[in-house]
């Protein structure tokens, strides 16, 4: 199906801009609960938020499957178009998620959760949200955080924040979270424990 | 499989071939028509070129299993022009600027540009690869087996 | 176990630095180029993108300069290069009954339709090392090219029925040993890429072992051609296939010889090979090599090391064989002291042992 009538541009310059990317979010990774930024020159596609389309673009590639929800399905055509990379019909089929629309946030039990042989065949979640700020109501402790990181996400159903000590006794197995918004994002690993 | 064999479109047989042979052009063919048009129009990247791989397929006797023979490097580019159409090209190799011409080119060609651009650009390079491919073929007749030739007795 | 060391990098400098003087070699003497390595030794270009799995004429010359004619460290450097591309997708797979032919010649039948055409080949020289170098005359030409109808001379036994079809695809996935470890036994489409991206001597001595009683199963040539074919490939954003350009492949068809099973009815059987550039030793070798591979599906015995897919297929990589031989080169220090203190340790145990019994003797 020829889509190339509504492509976007991608990275203006592919290499830097994906070591960029990438850099932020390793650590936002390592320092779980710590906003970072990622470049603001890149003309995302709406409803993509830079950070959101960054990370695509970084991450993703010929192998990596995605799945998109609702919100976001007109994504799929930029992304495989910049990366190559498979839709995923289906939540489970997914190595990368991408949400925007998060009250109907599927259960986490239902991504990827990876083996005990290869926890890191699971499923990398990047959730679009509301607000994301620095001293918001969650505490986040655990890998990467001395003592205790301060976190405000909105937009999340209540649901998730019950889920998530599920998500940290399936350790190794389970999933990754980003939070995005504009171009900022953070990183909540399975490794941390949050205290809503 | 592809569009092509259900709907048979004049305008995609004639794309496919124009975009084969800028895939075939020596860059410096593409730089002297560029060079030498009398507007050059203004583009942008929607994907700037870049290098990559694709992996060739061959079948076992030259039907049947499918199988993976090997990676083949491929230059790439997507350009839109002013007026919004878009240009794509794939080329085998890592010249990035013939892969962006071509896709400048490819581009032009759909647009009021393509006359000059066919008479100029597509279809001397056509007869090019023509002619190159004719002389294969007559050095390769020139090695066939006469096994019942006759020689003028002397 | 390997454990760190430091120091030497002043000695590796200096190393690299002697590396790069050796392989300009003589100042007075011209440079080779990368260019007349591509145009004038192109059977070494070839074979490197072969086993490099990597067609890229210009990269394959590069690399032959840089690794100073050491074909399997060009070979080397091709792999390691080709980790830093992004993939774009797979190509349709080459259609080698639309060649353009430079070559193509059958042992089976002599009068084939279109005829047997030599194209460039070593084969009738007779060997003499020629001193003169002699500036050559450009090639003949006839009135005109080959015949439109150069069908592949087993179709012919095909449509006898003589012989074993090609074969469906076996469905579902294509194997790629590039993206997922090989594990045993090996599908036809994992052995055939494994096999087209092996290393040329080991596979000519495989090949020639089936044909010196090793697994042999009486191979005949078919059918060999040598040319350019084109590649095309679909991009998602176009919905349509396009050509990226033609590559140069040698194709072999071997036909064997198959006496019948209690499912199957007396017929030749095939072996193929499909490499990249001119090489039809290689071809011909890898064709010999996957009919031997066949041996049971076809429901004969495996009894020779050609029939043994995990003996051909663990072993036929030449960066990973000499990745493991080579390795040998790195510090094995501690493990070679201990192995050390092994011996003289089974030494004086020993010597202690023989004091005792003249000992125990003398008293």
């Amino acid at each position: 199906m020829a889509t190339d009538t509504t492509l976007s541009p991608g990275f203006a310059e592919p290499v830097f801009a994906a070591q960029h990317t990438f850099r932020a979010a390793l650590m936002a990774l390592a320092h779980p609960g710590r906003i970072v930024s990622v470049d603001p020159a890149l003309e995302a596609p709406p409803p993509l938020d830079i950070a959101t389309a960054a990370l695509g673009l970084a991450l993703l590639d010929h192998e990596t499957a995605l799945w998109l929800d609702g919100r976001l399905q007109t994504a799929a055509a930029y992304f495989r178009f910049h990366c190559g990379c498979p839709v995923a019909p289906v939540v489970g089929g997914a190595q990368f998620a991408m949400l925007a629309d998060l009250r109907a946030l599927p259960p986490l039990a239902e991504f990827r959760q990876g083996s005990d042989e290869y926890p890191d065949a699971s499923a990398t979640l990047i959730l679009q949200v509301d607000e994301l700020v620095e001293e918001g109501p969650l505490q986040l402790s655990g890998p990467g955080i001395a003592g205790v990181t301060r976190l405000g996400v909105g937009g999340l159903a209540a649901g998730f924040w019950r889920d998530w000590p599920a998500n940290n006794a399936a350790f190794p197995r389970g999933v990754d979270v980003f939070f995005t918004r504009g171009s900022r994002l953070c990183g909540l690993p399975r490794t941390t424990s949050v205290r809503s | 499989m592809s569009e092509r064999d259900h709907m048979p479109n004049d305008l995609t047989e004639r794309r496919r071939r124009w975009m084969g042979v800028l895939a075939r052009a020596d860059r410096a063919a593409l730089e002297r028509t560029w060079n030498a048009l009398p507007e050059q129009p203004a583009y942008r990247h929607l994907r700037k070129a870049e290098s990559g791989l694709v992996m060739l397929r061959g079948r076992a006797g030259g039907s049947g299993q499918a199988f993976n023979l090997g990676e083949m490097t491929v230059a790439r580019c997507s350009v839109q022009l002013r007026d919004g159409t878009v240009g794509h090209a794939y080329a085998a190799g890592r010249d990035l600027r013939k892969a962006e011409l071509a896709a400048v080119f490819d581009a032009m060609m759909q647009t009021t540009a393509a006359t000059q651009i066919q008479g100029t650009l597509i279809e001397p390079l056509a007869a090019e690869i023509a002619a190159r491919r004719a002389v294969i073929g007559r050095k390769a007749a020139a090695t066939r087996v006469d096994f019942f030739g006759l020689v003028r007795a002397q | 176990m390997y454990v760190a060391l430091k120091g030497g990098e002043q000695a590796i400098d200096n190393a690299h630095g002697w590396l790069a003087e050796a392989r300009r070699g003589d100042p007075s003497v011209p440079e080779i180029s990368p260019a007349q390595i591509a145009g004038q030794l192109s059977h070494a270009t070839d074979r490197a993108m072969a086993e490099g799995s990597l067609y890229d004429p210009e990269l394959a010359a590069l690399a032959i300069k840089q690794a100073r004619g050491d074909l399997i460290e060009a070979i080397f450097l091709l792999r390691a290069y080709r980790t830093t591309l992004p993939r774009f997708g797979f190509s349709a797979p080459v259609d080698t009954s639309r060649m353009t032919l430079e070559r193509r010649i059958s042992a089976t039948f002599k009068d084939i339709p279109g005829g047997q055409i030599l194209g460039p080949t070593f084969d009738y020289t007779h060997r003499l090392l020629d001193f003169e170098g002699a500036a050559p005359q450009p090639a003949k030409q006839a009135e005109e090219g080959l015949s439109d109808t150069m069908p592949r001379v087993l179709e012919l036994l095909d449509a006898e029925g003589l012989i074993e079809p090609p074969g469906r695809s076996a469905g579902g996935e294509i194997g790629d040993v590039t993206r997922e470890s090989l594990e045993f036994p090996a599908r036809r489409d994992v052995r055939l890429q494994c096999l087209a991206r092996g290393d040329e001597g080991f596979l000519l001595a495989l090949g020639y072992s089936t044909q010196r009683g090793y697994g042999s199963n009486h191979p005949f040539a078919g059918e060999i051609r040598v040319g350019e074919v084109t590649v095309e490939f679909e991009p998602p954003e176009l919905g349509f296939a396009i050509e990226l350009g033609d590559i140069r492949v040698t194709e072999c068809e071997l036909v064997n010889q198959f006496a019948g099973s209690a499912t199957e009815p007396a017929q030749f059987t095939r072996g193929y090979g499909l490499v990249f550039g001119h090489g039809e030793r290689k071809a011909m070798s890898m064709a010999l090599v996957d009919r031997a591979m066949r041996t049971e599906e076809l429901g004969e015995a495996v009894t020779a090391p050609a029939q043994d897919q995990e003996f051909v297929l663990s072993h036929c990589d030449n960066v990973q064989a000499t990745g493991f031989v080579e390795h040998l080169k790195l510090p094995h220090y501690i493990d070679f002291q201990s192995e050390l203190q092994l011996v003289r340790g089974l030494r004086r145990a020993a010597q202690s042992a023989s004091t005792a019994v003249i000992k125990e003797a003398a008293e």
